[in-house]
């Protein structure tokens, strides 16, 4: 009896009986067949090694890099209008995922809010450029820096939280963000969201293009990169790490432990802020339905599938996550289900995600 | 006017009460906000309009309605309690000794996936509650409590005194202070520590799906959705009382039910979901311990 | 003049009184041992001096600045250092890595500069890994500059954590225990490095349980015994003193 309720067979069995209210028998059967399967070939499984990606081989100056870059330099020729357009939404959620890597990868202060900072942008846009007309080019650094400004506005108070407390004070400053322009009206245009919005111009020349959008976000997602590289290694980087590894011993080797952390959140929610313009400009219409927790959830399942602290697995765990349910549309349904299996799989069997947190050699 | 929302507060509060003493017990125990509870009343609420729809169909609440959603409620918390036991087992017991993000992590991959899970199987619409409750109302005051108000009352007031005996009185309750107080102590003292943390999540889902049903009686509608605002609430009154304290989760739970109804009632409806965050936020910015905590110092 | 002041300071945690009243000063280029049984307050009065407890009574003066209430990284900015018992090393970093943090609060470059890779920020990290790697040197431990901390051997994290104190170009360096764990040789390789310290100009303390090592090294010696001073002396005087020889070295001496 004992060995019966320890095998496979049970706990197949009891996944099926747990679940046969929610559905059918059928359902259930088939639930009761992969459990069965699935736990049968976990020791299997557990024993594979999945290869690290060898990125350590390369620095940003690598053939890796360059090689991407060009791919991707040269998608506009190759691609369909709907495929820029989900390449466009990969690097507007690249820029998110770097962001957010700052905080939680770099620093190791979970933000379980970042669509509120990518809210923040976008609305800064949408609200400066429908009411008081300016520009995408004089709105970007605006929009950042307010994004930014709000990052420190939650910082300041927050991050004197440690660890759970403050992901949960992120949240809720994410939620009131959401609620707030959903019911502010007269100023947001509550969940009607605010339309009308311009693309960016350059010379009276509008960007609006697909094409040219795709290269916009390109270039500033490189730019990003390049950025946040060359943070990652500088004093500022080596102290965001250290915090990340070791608080107490950060602070008793002179590091403002406080400060670096308002640093970090001031930096990462910038990049949101600039991913907010971007996605106001492209879509032309913002509304709240856009920031919910699921995004940020989303955003951070990036940063963890690729690898926390790694640049390049930020951008990895973007496009795996944009990509992915695109090419697999008859997942569409299964997708959120199936990411919230993979952060669980992913904490259990390989929390350093796909590339890993370690990329030693890199920029130096 | 006033008395009516208090009432109303009341009813709401006690169900926050309710889940909150899930999140205070892990909490109490492991330092590890599960995430994932409010997902378990949720599915409370599913399972409690399912195992009554079931009844329904048979004939049994027609002839005997109380024995019906007794029954429903029984079968609901049976099956939340193996949800929660799995749960842990599955995702949360293997990432005990990793850093403290993961067992985050990956509760909120366990509550994106119940979500989801129902919300395949079940349907992204709203699901009505079978059996409209009596509309029976008791006056006083010239304010109203319908039969179900008091229902919902008593039985937390009952849940929480029992749990409150269980901890206090039974040895499984003595060696569940222990293991909160110090988990190695406790081991070393000969307490299976994996059983009572299993039997934790067992009582808390258990309290949840209860608190599911009452809720999915009381509004009459459910949906895939409501364990996210629940859960954030229940884990709001958790920090308000004082997390990890069992006897502050409840009264933190009756707090914020008040504030919400009064606020929604005086202040602004539109925005009754922000005023616990609001609540949430200063409460950890002011008195992270919360309203019966103490505050521990770090050790070095 | 005094390195250091400490006036009757007293550290209760709720109940426990983990220090109670204690007093003593320290002379430049010193060595000073703290000893004292399990639980005597060795660690917690380290954490009062590094910023991390905050003392409940009493003041620390350090180069005629007080330094009770200053947050840690101020205090290693005004000269204290320190190593920790239970070794606190950036484990994922380089062991370079680990002492180059120790030098942030010396390098001067900003933010925009660190985005630009300036000239001044390349010279300024080149100097920092260059110094950070003489550290690991003078520690012996260069040999595993680019390996992580946490893949050293547990003698060596000991001795990378007293490269990483080092690095920060203290007056004053705390180590917590340095030789803990270690066989006999490793143990004299490090008391050998704490009197090269010395010779550099630093004063330290330490806390250590061996008492020959103590007897061997010290200037001056501290005894603490549930939180509270029961003396202070050279070696010759410590030694002989009935109040340790009661509460420490009668233990000692019984096998
Ligand atoms: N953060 C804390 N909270 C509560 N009590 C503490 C804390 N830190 C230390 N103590 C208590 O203070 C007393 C002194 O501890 P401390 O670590 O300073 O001793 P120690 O002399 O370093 O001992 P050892 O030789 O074992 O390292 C002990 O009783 C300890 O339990
Ligand atoms: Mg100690």
């Amino acid at each position: 009896m004992k060995r019966f309720l320890h095998s496979p067979v049970a706990s197949a069995l009891c996944a099926a009986l747990l679940f046969l209210p929610l559905k059918d028998l059928k359902s259930a059967v088939i639930l009761f067949v992969f459990v069965l399967a699935g736990i049968s070939a976990a020791p299997y499984i557990r024993k594979l090694k999945i290869p690290q990606i060898p990125f350590k081989a390369s620095g940003l100056s690598g053939f890796l890099p360059v090689l991407t870059i060009t791919i991707f330099a040269l998608l506009p020729f190759a691609l369909k209008d709907y495929y820029l357009d989900v390449l466009i939404m990969f690097g507007i959620y690249a820029l998110l995922a770097l962001g957010l890597n700052v905080i939680v990868g770099f620093t190791g202060q979970l933000n379980l809010g970042f669509a509120a900072f990518y809210a923040i942008g976008a609305y800064t846009y949408a609200l400066l450029n429908t009411r008081l007309g300016l520009g995408f080019w004089p709105s970007l650094p605006i929009a950042a820096c307010f994004a930014s400004l709000s990052g420190l506005v939650l910082g300041v108070p927050a991050l004197r939280l440690k660890g759970d407390y403050l992901a949960i004070v992120t949240l809720g400053f994410g939620e009131i963000v959401r609620i707030v322009l959903n019911n502010w009206d007269t100023f947001t245009k509550g969940p009607n969201g605010i339309a009308g919005i311009e693309p960016p111009y350059i010379a009276g020349f509008s960007l609006g293009k697909l094409q040219y959008y795709y290269y916009l976000v390109f270039m500033v997602v490189i730019a990003a990169v390049f950025v946040i590289r060359r943070i990652e290694f500088s004093k500022t980087g080596r102290a965001w790490l250290a915090i990340k590894e070791n608080e107490i011993a950060a602070s008793t080797m002179g590091i403002d432990t406080t400060a670096y952390k308002l640093y970090a959140f001031a930096f990462g929610t910038f990049w949101a802020g600039i991913a907010g313009t971007l996605f106001a400009a492209k879509m032309q219409f913002v509304s709240p339905e856009s920031f919910t927790f699921m995004e940020s959830v989303l955003i951070l399942s990036m940063v963890i599938l690729g690898g926390i602290g790694n640049v390049y697995g930020s951008i990895l765990g973007a496009f795996i996550l944009v990509i992915m349910p695109e090419l697999l549309r008859d997942a569409q349904l299964y997708r959120m289900l199936i990411l919230g299996l993979c952060l669980v799989v992913l904490m259990i069997f390989r929390p350093q995600g796909l590339i890993g947190a370690k990329d030693a050699s890199a920029g130096r | 006017m006033l008395l009516q929302q208090l009432i109303n507060g009341l009813t709401v509060g006690c169900v926050y009460a309710v889940i909150a003493l899930g999140y205070t017990m892990v909490y109490g125990i492991l330092e590890f906000i599960n995430f994932a509870h409010g997902e378990i009343y949720m599915l409370g609420a599913y399972f409690g309009i399912i195992f009554l729809a079931l009844f329904t169909s048979s004939g049994l609440a027609a002839s005997n309605f109380p024995l019906a959603f007794a029954l429903t409620v029984l079968l609901t918390i049976l099956f939340c309690s193996a949800y929660g036991f799995t749960i842990e087992k599955i995702a949360y017991r293997p990432l005990r000794k990793a850093p403290r993000l993961s067992p985050l992590i990956s509760a909120i991959g366990i509550s994106i996936f119940l979500q989801n899970y129902v919300m395949i199987t079940q349907g992204a619409t709203d699901k009505v509650f079978p059996q409209k409750f009596g509309d029976a109302s008791f006056n006083f005051l010239g304010a109203s409590a319908t039969s179900l108000q008091l229902i919902i009352i008593f039985a937390s007031g009952l849940m929480m005194l029992g749990l409150h005996l269980f901890i206090r009185k039974t040895r499984t309750g003595k060696a569940m202070r222990a293991t909160a107080q110090d988990m190695t102590m406790a081991s070393l003292v000969g307490i299976n520590v994996d059983r009572i943390i299993s039997v934790t999540f067992i009582i808390g889902a258990g309290l949840a799906a209860a608190a599911g049903v009452m809720v999915a009686a009381y509004y009459g509608l459910v949906n895939y959705s409501i364990g996210y605002v629940a859960g954030i609430k229940a884990f709001t009154a958790a920090v308000l009382g004082g997390i990890g304290n069992i006897p502050g989760a409840m009264l933190g739970g009756v707090v914020l039910g008040l504030i919400e109804s009064l606020g929604s009632a005086y202040v602004s409806a539109e925005y009754k979901d922000v005023y616990a965050f609001i609540i949430l936020l200063i409460i950890l910015l002011i008195k992270p311990s919360g309203l019966l905590g103490t505050s521990v110092e770090e050790k070095v | 003049m005094h390195l250091l002041d400490v006036k009757g300071v007293t550290k209760h945690f709720g109940g426990i009184k983990a220090i109670e009243d204690v007093s003593f000063k320290i002379q430049q280029e010193s060595i000073v041992s703290i000893i004292g049984p399990n639980g005597a307050g060795k660690t917690t009065l380290f954490n009062c001096l590094t910023g991390l407890a905050s003392v409940t009574k009493g003041s620390i003066t350090f180069m005629d600045a007080a330094i009770s209430g200053l947050p840690a990284h101020k205090i290693l900015e005004a000269g204290i250092a320190r190593t920790f018992q239970n070794i606190r090393l950036f484990s994922d970093m380089s062991a370079i890595e680990n002492v180059m943090v120790a030098q942030h609060s010396k390098i001067k470059y900003g933010f925009a500069s660190a985005a630009l890779r300036t000239a001044g920020f390349r010279k300024s990290e080149l100097e920092t890994r260059q110094k950070a790697f003489e550290y690991l040197e003078l520690s012996g431990i260069d040999s595993f500059a680019d390996l992580p901390a946490n893949s050293l051997s547990y003698g060596n994290q000991r001795r990378l954590e007293i490269a990483r104190a080092l690095a920060a170009e203290p007056k004053l360096i705390l180590l917590d225990e340095p030789t803990a764990g270690m066989n006999p040789s490793e143990t004299s390789e490090v008391m050998t490095l704490i009197k090269r310290i010395r010779e550099l100009g630093k004063t330290v303390i330490l806390i250590e349980h061996d008492m020959k090592l103590v007897m061997g090294i010290s200037d001056r010696i501290v005894v603490l015994d549930h939180g509270v001073k029961i003396s202070e002396g050279t070696p010759d005087e410590v030694r002989t003193d009935p109040m340790v020889i009661e509460a420490y070295l009668g233990k000692e001496a019984a096998h």
